[in-house]
């Protein structure tokens, strides 16, 4: 391309954003998807364009995985590579592609045509093994299936003309057109049962901001993402400060892995959802929302603003909401880009002015300073659902379902070895051994409640309960049968730490790393108990030095695994009997000098001589 | 400073005063009592990356650095438990990078190892060298980066977009791969000047940026912290 037709694209691109340095995510976003790369003169001219340097840009660029200042295809695939798709057949799968290409993973085929990445889960391990195609998403693959996409694909059919079986629900939608299934396997009394047009909507409209905080605070309301934190409280912080410029900010970053009942909420129910925002901005006196959407899920953008226009138009979004004076609220969709760490609410606002999606400082916490300064609430989708069901049918009808210190309902995402994997909207306080029963898991030895951050649980502790005094969990329940490898699962969860850690602090940027590599070791049965101690040491320094919520919890599969799986450990670790380093192996340590010697030893080559 | 000190809290049972929006550091320094550190330098705002500064308020752990005094908290700085803490991160910090002391020209003023004989790290540690595979930009005529000893505590970013007003650096990458990166090709491309604070040599805790033409001029064992252990100027004063 000449460098006038690209400083044309850039400058029509950037001219989209008022030149706006804040909006960098959109601009790269669309360079990304029309240039297929973001390289050094782009950057530079991006960087004149918005009015600043270079290296901001590039740091935004390096940040996040769906940028890249390397060529990338028209059509970019990315394998989504979670423990679920390995355990699903992800080897034969990743082969297909490979064969049908011709290209290894990182790689771009010589015409420009396509790249081949791994990406980590995209939310659909309940249709695993899936993939991102451009925009749209391929669930259920096989090798067969591989080879007649590409074909097609080859063809010049557009990755959103593939043929295949549309999915249920809005999924068939004409905005939509999608092969991603929703898969709801069991609907609960608040969230996925028949719901009210706007109900509570209306119902808010005839209180006082304090009144609907007051009825959100004695609903229990406890936030959907994985903390628990009180809405209501939350929402109250916001509101005693003197900034009257506040944020309602939405989290469908969904990024844990396992987790996938957020979409099938932004699917089914995005009224509900807009309508909960809605509420919110009442409360708390905002006039600006914002819908921050996992990259991976951009296929249920041009759904979600059609849902947000049809809104505009019937008067429940924008000026003088219901008819209410003075009641403006208007809500704006902010894609993301591959980063896990954005799901985390501080770093999500970064990631929204336009920087790295790299955690803030606390204090000052985001309900005071927050997006730009201004204080901000962040919510998860479902909560703002929950919100909109409460401000309806009211705070003790809510209360009134669940545990005493859980109320309400929850859906839940299970996936793995189960023969009905799907969203599961429960009433906090089922027990682990119900769900199992419910999705059709039958000779399971270990459960992880919570996604990686979570808890591993073994048969014995499958009385345990989901909700916040027992087994918390933001939505991800992975169920694996004893024929799986336990290391192989808490090697593959550091794995998704290491790669996502947002490389700040130095605890998480580095020792999830070594944690890492110690799993590895054991793996391979060179453990000594020594090694055990070491895990347990560092995992508690990661824990207490890291800055937020990644690092603090990074280490969870490991003391997990040690704790509840003592056996698996000991099995592989060996008393160290001759006293000699045993991170040294002999055999490792030759293959180098083998290569550079060019011939093997007398000593350690025990077949020397005969090859 | 001109607020007055209205707040009282302990470190290691130690009073403290403490002015309103004061860090705990910056408390504790005034008061002569010195809170390990690498990110941290006075004369940039705050970023709380390395986590050397970790501190016990009320039990729980956080970076003295960024959190602000208050009043009647309890801070634990020497404990044993904090030490180690600590320990284990200025390790980290070692095997992250390419730091081989008897041949680099910052030794003896460098914080790093300054550090690691404050905390009796004297001997090589339980975690793996990570020997990464960093290049050497000597484009510049007055100056050369070697991240193979950075440890991304950022101090060049901020004093160049804060002092200097001009962003020659900044940080790029994800997770391990994050590392120090310049604004342009190479330090050539950039506007750098010998006379930036981001070159100053109290900036760069470590030898990454290299001033060309002065390495050496002091001799080994005569440097910064070949005569004094690192805090020791900060413990030497009073709060009056
Ligand atoms: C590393 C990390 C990732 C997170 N990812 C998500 C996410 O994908 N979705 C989400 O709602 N919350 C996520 N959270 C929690 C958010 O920081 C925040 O607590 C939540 O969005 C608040 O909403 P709630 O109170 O309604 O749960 C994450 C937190 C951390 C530390
Ligand atoms: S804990 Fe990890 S993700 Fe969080 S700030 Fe530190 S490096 Fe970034
Ligand atoms: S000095 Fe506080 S985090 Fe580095």
């Amino acid at each position: 391309m000449s460098h006038k037709i690209l400083h044309k694209v850039l400058h029509d691109i950037c001219a989209q954003y008022d030149n706006n340095q804040h909006r960098m995510m959109d601009v790269l976003l669309d360079v990304q998807r029309c240039l297929k790369c973001i390289d050094g003169e782009a950057m530079n001219h991006i960087a004149s364009l918005l009015g600043c340097t270079r290296i901001e840009v590039e740091g935004v660029v390096s940040f996040y995985s769906f940028f890249s200042d390397t060529p990338k295809g028209n059509i970019s695939i990315y394998l989504c590579d979670d423990i679920i798709d390995r355990q699903a057949g992800l080897k034969k799968n990743a082969k297909a592609f490979e064969d049908a290409l011709g290209i290894c993973f990182g790689q771009t085929t010589p015409d420009g045509e396509f790249s081949l990445d791994y990406t980590p889960c995209i939310g659909m391990s309940d249709q695993a093994p899936a993939a991102m195609v451009n925009d749209i998403i391929l669930p259920n693959l096989t090798p067969e299936s591989i080879h007649l996409f590409i074909q097609a694909l080859r063809a010049g059919t557009a990755p959103e003309d593939l043929d295949g079986v549309l999915g249920d629900g809005n999924n068939a939608h004409d905005l939509l057109r999608s092969q991603v299934h929703n898969n709801i396997q069991v609907r609960g009394d608040v969230l996925l049962c028949e719901v009210g047009e706007d109900a509570g909507l209306h119902k808010s409209l005839s209180l006082a901001p304090a009144d609907i905080i007051e009825q959100i605070v004695a609903s229990d309301l406890r936030g959907y993402g994985g903390a628990g934190f009180s809405t209501g409280d939350k929402w109250g912080f916001a509101t005693a400060t003197q900034d009257t410029e506040r944020y309602v900010f939405c989290n469908a970053d969904e990024g844990e892995p396992g987790t996938f009942k957020d979409r099938v909420l932004l699917t089914e129910r995005p009224d509900l959802l807009i309508e909960g925002m809605t509420i919110a901005g009442r409360a708390i006196g905002s006039e600006y929302g914002l819908i921050y959407l996992r990259g991976e899920y951009v296929y249920l953008k041009p759904w979600l603003e059609h849902v947000l226009e049809a809104r505009r138009q019937k008067g429940v979004l924008g000026k003088d909401i219901g008819g209410l004076k003075g009641f403006d609220f208007d809500i704006r969709i902010q894609m993301g880009a591959g980063a896990y760490i954005c799901g985390e609410e501080s770093a999500m606002i970064s990631s929204c002015e336009g920087l790295p999606g790299e955690p803030k400082t606390r204090p000052p916490f985001p309900t005071e300073k927050g997006y730009f300064g201004h204080p901000t609430i962040v919510n998860n989708v479902e909560t703002f659902c929950h919100v909109a069901r409460i401000m309806d049918r009211g705070a003790r009808w809510f209360h009134a379902i669940g545990t005493s210190a859980s109320s309400g309902t929850k859906l839940l995402s299970i996936c793995g070895d189960c023969s009905k994997p799907g969203v599961y909207e429960v009433p906090y306080g089922i027990s682990v051994q119900e769900l199992l029963e419910m999705s059709g898991a039958k000779d399971i030895c270990a459960v992880q409640v919570g996604g990686p951050s979570g808890h591993l649980i073994a048969r014995n502790e499958f009385n345990r309960k989901i909700c916040f005094e027992d087994l918390p969990t933001g939505g991800s329940i992975m169920v694996f049968a004893s024929t799986r490898n336990i290391l192989e699962i808490v090697d593959y969860f550091l794995e998704f730490f290491v790669d996502e850690s947002c490389g700040f602090c130095t605890p998480c940027r580095v020792g999830n790393v070594f944690l890492k590599e110690r799993i590895g070791k054991i793996r391979k049965g060179h453990a000594v108990p020594e090694d055990i101690d070491y895990l347990k040491e560092l995992s508690n320094t990661i824990i207490k030095t890291s800055r937020c919520g990644l690092g603090q919890t990074s280490p969870n599969p490991v003391l997990s695994s040690l704790n509840n799986f003592p056996l698996v450990y000991s099995a592989l670790v060996n008393e160290n009997e001759d006293g000699l380093d045993t991170n040294f192996n002999i055999q490792d340590a030759l293959e180098e000098s083998r290569h550079l010697a060019k011939h093997r030893s007398y000593i350690y080559d025990p077949d020397f001589g005969e090859g | 400073m001109s607020t007055a000190k209205t707040l009282t809290f302990t470190i290691d049972g130690k009073t403290i005063q403490a002015a309103p929006g004061q860090t705990i550091m910056q408390a504790a320094d005034e008061a002569g009592f010195y809170i390990p550190r690498l990110c941290d330098i006075e004369g940039l705002r705050h970023q709380g990356s390395c986590r050397v500064c970790t501190v016990k308020v009320n039990g729980r752990t956080t970076s003295s650095c960024t959190q602000p005094a208050e009043q009647d908290q309890i801070v634990e700085s020497e404990t044993e438990e904090v030490l180690n803490l600590r320990r284990d991160l200025v390790r980290m910090l070692f095997h992250e990078g390419n730091h081989l002391c008897p041949i680099c020209e910052a030794s003896g003023n460098c914080e790093l190892q300054a550090m690691a004989y404050r905390l009796n790290i004297t001997q090589p540690t339980k975690f793996p060298y990570q020997q990464p595979v960093r290049s050497l930009d000597a484009s510049h005529p007055d100056i050369a980066l070697d991240t193979n000893r950075c440890i991304r505590c950022g101090r060049c970013i901020r004093a160049s977009q804060d002092v200097d007003g001009k962003g020659v650096f900044g940080y790029v990458g994800r997770g391990v791969h994050r590392s120090v990166g310049v604004n342009g090709d190479n330090l050539a491309d950039t506007n750098v000047d010998i006379t930036d604070k981001a070159i100053a040599p109290e900036t760069c805790p470590v030898g990454c940026i290299i001033r060309k033409g002065v390495g050496f001029t002091v001799p080994i064992g005569e440097r910064e912290f070949d005569l004094m252990i690192i805090g020791a100027d900060i413990e030497g004063k009073s709060d009056d």
